[in-house]
């Protein structure tokens, strides 16, 4: 597999692992194995094996014909909601307990947000039988009852992250000092960001979407690589693999998006990449939303899974280095975009995903261009969001 | 060593302004350094007692601008070092070469900052120390050629963690933690060693005094500074008795 990370965990200038001399031990572990371990013959049977019969895999390219006529171009949809878990989450937790089993530990520790990272690593525990916490914002537990009842059902422990802004940066912050109080627990990760190694090891896992999104469209289209390939972004694990196949190939344009909340310049927004400025959060140095004295500052957006002050490292640098097209959609934007994609495709999408799906309305395509949007999760988790904020 | 005694003070907590008078008093009763904490909005190595003073300081109003005026005026009449103690993103955010000039220009003496280990330290912090001590942290899961490097690269006491935890998340000092303690000091590391998180008692100090270490307590002094200033020197009396 393309590598794009150098041996200190950067992606250009940014990266690294920027973490307390007490997870150094196990960071290290990590570091050390992680490419050993998922590039063996052995792990890759077992990943892509649960990849196919247990989470679904492949995930359909789907040509939206009414979608691609009132946009005047073809437009497919890599449908990620259709896997097990209801997202592209669980690529990588499957391969992350893979990779916690082979080293041999007994407990994982996870942070999540819309939960449905919680979900899919509650999932791949109850599996393979390995106790889990999973550390969630208080704020988000009330936004996302439903995915704390399915965690609790799959027999995870559920923990309140009541620090700070009650969301998924102090759910991640809990979870790492969890980690620092016991070190022995598997850190399973559940996006593109934390220290060198987690970015890499993610975008590698999730990069099966991209692997696929090739192959499908050269059997529907007979054309290598699709023209535009468009995902969400909040720390940016479904971008980056839908992305990282394509990295290289620069006639694929790369378009991020980001949620704007109530306007980039609201004061009350998740768009990093437009606010934020180079700093390190959660053992990475990135781009983050951050005031004039290096705070951290409060992300917010409608959706729980884009509400993070920060982004990947890669995809930082592939917006620093004009690589790829960062833009971003306000909460109404991402409920139009809903009510859309349900009323010309019958498919509902998560809150998340719909935020891609507002891009449309930003992009000047060509008639004859191949668009894939990432559709990242299915809309079920935002039912009493949607019941709230949408006249049916 | 002779037994040195370090507290960690948030500034910023209670009050904006404590540490213009709080500092002199412990330096009267007989503390050798301090630690002045710049809180941080997502202070990832501390637990909750410095989450807490943290989280309160910034609320008071501390910035990095008014932590280094506090500095500069402390610096005027108390003699005891200080060693800076904070966040990376903090330091990066004011720019790594301004930060270093500011901290020598108003008396500050050390640096510790725990999201910084040596892999990225190597490359920011250290081409511009310019006369700063810069303390790395070491633990018990660190491994000997590790904290040998540390020993060669440092130019000041080296702080070790007593237990693996956040601070004041870690229990009493106990058999394990004394094993700790003596293979530490087998290593006869040419720089001093000064043993904090978790060290809450004058018990805890003496432990840590018999192994020719210095004393750093953070979290436990706060929780008496939560009750009352009086509280907190009453405490610094009992350990200094």
């Amino acid at each position: 597999m393309k590598n794009y990370v150098s041996d200190k965990g950067y992606y250009g200038e940014f990266g690294g692992a920027f973490i307390p001399e007490l997870l150094y031990p196990p960071v290290k572990e990590l570091a050390d194995s992680y490419i050993s371990i998922i590039e063996s013959k052995e792990f890759q049977t077992e990943f892509k094996d649960l990849l196919k019969h247990y989470v679904g895999r492949p995930s359909p390219l789907y040509h939206a014909k009414r979608l691609s006529e009132k946009y005047k171009t073809n437009i497919f949809l890599k449908r990620e909601d259709l896997n097990h878990t209801g997202a592209h989450k669980i690529n990588n937790t499957i391969g992350q307990i893979l990779l916690a089993k082979k080293l041999g530990k007994t407990k994982v520790v996870a942070e999540t947000g819309a939960g449905q990272h919680g979900v899919a690593t509650a999932t791949v525990c109850a599996l393979f039988s390995i106790p889990c916490i999973v550390f969630m914002g208080e704020k988000d537990i009330e936004r996302q009852a439903p995915n704390v009842a399915r965690m609790k059902l799959l027999g995870a422990e559920v923990r309140p992250a009541s620090s700070g802004s009650k969301t998924l940066k102090d759910a991640t912050n809990e979870a790492i000092r969890y980690w620092i109080n016991n070190p022995d627990v598997y850190y399973l990760i559940g996006s593109v960001v934390g220290p060198h190694p987690y970015p890499d090891l993610v975008a590698r896992l999730q990069s099966i979407i991209s692997e696929e999104i090739a192959a499908q469209m050269h059997e529907i289209s007979g054309k290598e690589n699709p023209d535009k390939v468009i995902a969400c972004v909040g720390g940016g694990s479904n971008a980056a693999g839908a992305f990282y196949k394509f990295i290289d190939q620069r006639e694929v344009d790369l378009i991020m998006i980001e949620a704007e909340g109530m306007g980039v310049n609201s004061g009350s927004t998740a768009a990093t990449s437009q606010v934020g400025s180079p700093g390190v959060i959660h053992g990475s140095k990135t781009l983050l939303m951050q005031d004039g004295y290096g705070q951290i500052t409060e992300p917010y957006s409608i959706s729980a899974g884009l509400d993070y002050p920060g982004v990947g490292p890669l995809l930082a640098h592939l917006t620093s280095t004009k690589r790829a097209q960062c833009l971003s959609a306000t909460d109404e934007e991402a409920l139009e975009a809903v009510k859309e994609l349900c009323q010309l495709e019958g498919i509902i999408p998560a809150l998340e995903s719909a935020h891609a799906l507002a891009a449309l309305k930003k992009i000047q395509f060509e008639p004859n261009e191949n668009v894939v949007i990432n559709l990242s999760g299915r809309g079920d988790k935002d039912m009493t969001t949607y019941i709230n904020n949408i006249a049916l | 060593m002779k037994k040195q005694l370090s507290i960690y003070l948030s500034m910023g907590y209670p009050k904006l302004d404590t540490a213009l008078h709080l500092v002199p008093k412990l330096e009267k009763e007989g503390v050798d350094f301090l630690e002045l904490g710049l809180p941080f909005s997502d202070p990832l190595a501390d637990g909750e007692t410095i989450q807490n003073t943290s989280s309160i300081a910034l609320k008071n109003g501390m910035n990095i601008d008014l932590y280094f005026e506090q500095v500069r005026e402390l610096r005027k009449s108390v003699k005891m070092p200080f060693v800076f103690m904070g966040y990376y993103n903090s330091v990066l955010s004011y720019g790594v070469e301004r930060f270093l000039n500011k901290c020598r220009e108003s008396g500050i003496n050390g640096l510790i900052i725990p999201d910084l280990p040596i892999e990225e330290f190597n490359t920011t912090i250290e081409p511009n120390l310019n006369g700063l001590k810069f303390h790395f942290l070491i633990t018990p899961k660190t491994e000997i050629d590790r904290i040998r490097y540390y020993d060669k690269l440092s130019n000041g006491f080296i702080y070790a963690i007593s237990s693996n935890a956040t601070t004041g998340e870690s229990s009493a000092i106990d058999e394990g933690k004394k094993a700790y303690f003596q293979h530490l000091q087998k290593l006869n590391l040419v720089n001093d060693v000064c043993v904090g998180f978790g060290i809450s008692s004058k018990q805890d100090v003496d432990d840590v005094y018999q192994h020719g270490f210095g004393a750093i307590i953070g979290s436990k002094f706060l929780k008496c500074l939560a009750i009352g200033e009086d509280e907190a020197i009453n405490f610094i009396k009992e350990i200094r008795a």
